[in-house]
């Protein structure tokens, strides 16, 4: 939108007084300098140019390589293009690539998908060679491709560019996991295993590059980052848990290999046990959250068995038990910054979202549906550990596809 | 000297831009009507309040009307043509 006339406030809008808001309408635009409210009137009275009568037309290329050069000075040029994560990287040389290409029975020019930083920025496309690119910028290995194309293919970006500092975890279940040897036990969530690590940065990687950036200031405005975004991958501990696997209890069997892609990462809650006040536990952590954020919970073996003794033998039970503990009185729901975004669905008469506005202040409501819980068995049972993870559940890619 | 090697550009495919023409200006706002259109993030009616009061403290002869989308980060289609039907600018309240 190159002739569109913009002007531009300040950040934040959220959370500021009217006082401090008005603030943002007497001053200065926050790009071009100039009054905020002058840039406004001149955009609605400046005579129209040629060029805006016409409109702007034209495409935009991505070369397939780059300028040749050495092994040094290409770093840098990805770095300071920002096309790493500011790690170094395996720089994508034809042979890299081509060996890469390998992992996958598709075609380098079949166009994988699309991608982009919010829902307000244009999409990127992509093919296969552009996801092998990056899959050897991050250090995959060719088989680990399918399971990359299928991350790229889900359309949900690991570089959102939310002020609010989102990522993407990705849930991995069924052979695949064993096929690539990744790591469901000790330290699962840690930088402990080549396929889990690797992929993770994978995702990172090709989301920012192949979205068109993920550049702060620019393409990135998350206030505080997120340490998800370096990598992140839970497979699930299939074998060791009581519990369906997160993908057959979706449908699949479970000899397909599916991607769950959890948008979320904004909190982590800790616990132990089950222990004799669970209870009081698992509540005080569902009052806790980030309530726009529903939790992704990953939960050692040794816990799961623990719940199964406790009368949960299935995962639906435990998470209906937890959807019907998520609760907050609606003037604390209702007060969440994010939470604004479900307003309108409540005026429109929505549920559950119109009775939770129907609600008195004081009364307390139930703040998530069951489908919107999710439980992961992964860990390496050295310890009864369970994480409550901030997860949205944004998509889900079949794997096999990929290969 | 170092070897100079070739890699692969790491960037997806932007989409073509297509040029729309803009909408024609006006050559003054005095007794036309600017709807002032709320994106419904947190605390944008604040913010779409205090540019009423502006437009009303400072250009009065101007009429302006709120406006609001069906639903948060949607392009509500009805709201554009009530707008077209009825106003003669617009500011949109995007972002945050």
């Amino acid at each position: 939108m190159p002739r569109l006339r913009q002007a531009y406030t300040p950040h934040p809008v959220v959370d500021q007084s009217a006082a401090h808001l008005r603030g943002y309408i007497e001053g200065n635009d926050a790009i071009s300098g100039r009054p905020f409210m002058q840039e406004v009137l001149e955009g609605l009275t400046s005579p129209l140019e040629d060029a805006d009568i016409t409109g702007l037309s034209f495409e935009r290329t991505t070369p397939r390589f780059v300028e040749p050069d050495t092994e040094e000075k290409l770093q840098r040029l990805f770095e300071e293009n920002r096309w790493t994560d500011m790690l170094p990287i395996v720089l994508p040389t034809e042979e890299r690539v081509a060996a890469m290409l390998k992992g996958t029975s598709h075609p380098p020019d079949k166009i994988v998908g699309r991608l982009r930083p919010t829902v307000f920025r244009e999409a990127w496309e992509f093919d296969v060679e552009k996801v092998a690119v990056n899959a050897v910028m991050a250090g995959a290995r060719p088989e680990y491709l399918p399971v990359i194309l299928a991350l790229a293919s889900s359309g949900v970006t690991a570089r959102s560019s939310s002020t609010t500092s989102f990522a993407t975890i990705p849930v991995i279940n069924g052979p695949i996991r064993n096929e690539l040897a990744m790591n469901t036990g000790i330290g699962v969530m840690g930088p402990y295993n080549h396929a889990n690590a690797t992929i993770g940065r994978a995702y990172g990687l090709l989301s920012q590059n192949l979205q068109g950036g993920s550049v702060p200031n620019e393409t990135y405005m998350g206030s505080q980052g997120n340490w998800y975004a370096y990598t992140a991958v839970i497979p699930e501990a299939e074998e060791r848990s009581p519990w369906q696997p997160l993908h057959v209890q979706q449908g699949y069997k479970p000899t397909d290999s599916i991607a769950n892609l959890f948008f979320g990462g904004w909190y982590t809650h800790a616990g132990y046990g089950p222990r004799a006040t669970w209870k009081e536990k698992m509540r005080h952590a569902l009052a806790a959250v980030e309530q726009y954020s529903p939790p992704l919970f990953v939960m050692d073996p040794i816990v799961a068995r623990g719940f199964v003794e406790l009368g949960f033998d299935t995962k639906e039970k435990l998470i209906a038990w937890l959807a019907d503990n998520a609760l907050l009185t609606a003037r604390e729901y209702w007060d969440n910054q994010s939470i604004q975004l479900l307003r309108p669905k409540a005026v429109a008469g929505i549920e559950p979202y119109a009775s939770r506005l129907k609600a008195a202040p004081d009364d307390v409501i139930k703040i998530y549906e069951p489908s919107e819980i999710h439980i992961v068995v992964a860990g390496g049972e050295t310890q009864g550990a369970w994480k409550m993870i901030s997860g949205a559940l944004r998509g889900t890619a079949s794997i096999d596809a990929w290969r | 000297m170092p070897q100079q090697i070739t890699v692969h550009d790491p960037r997806g495919y932007a989409p073509k831009v297509v040029g729309k023409r803009l909408a024609p200006r006006l050559s003054a706002l005095d007794g036309k009507t600017v709807y002032l259109v709320d994106c419904l993030f947190d605390n944008t009616d604040v913010f779409i309040e205090q540019l009423r009061q502006w437009f009303a403290e400072h250009l009065p002869a101007v009429n302006t009307r709120i406006a609001r989308p069906e639903k948060t980060w949607s392009d509500d289609e009805k709201m554009r043509a009530a707008i077209a039907a009825d106003g003669d600018a617009a500011i949109l309240a995007v972002g945050l």
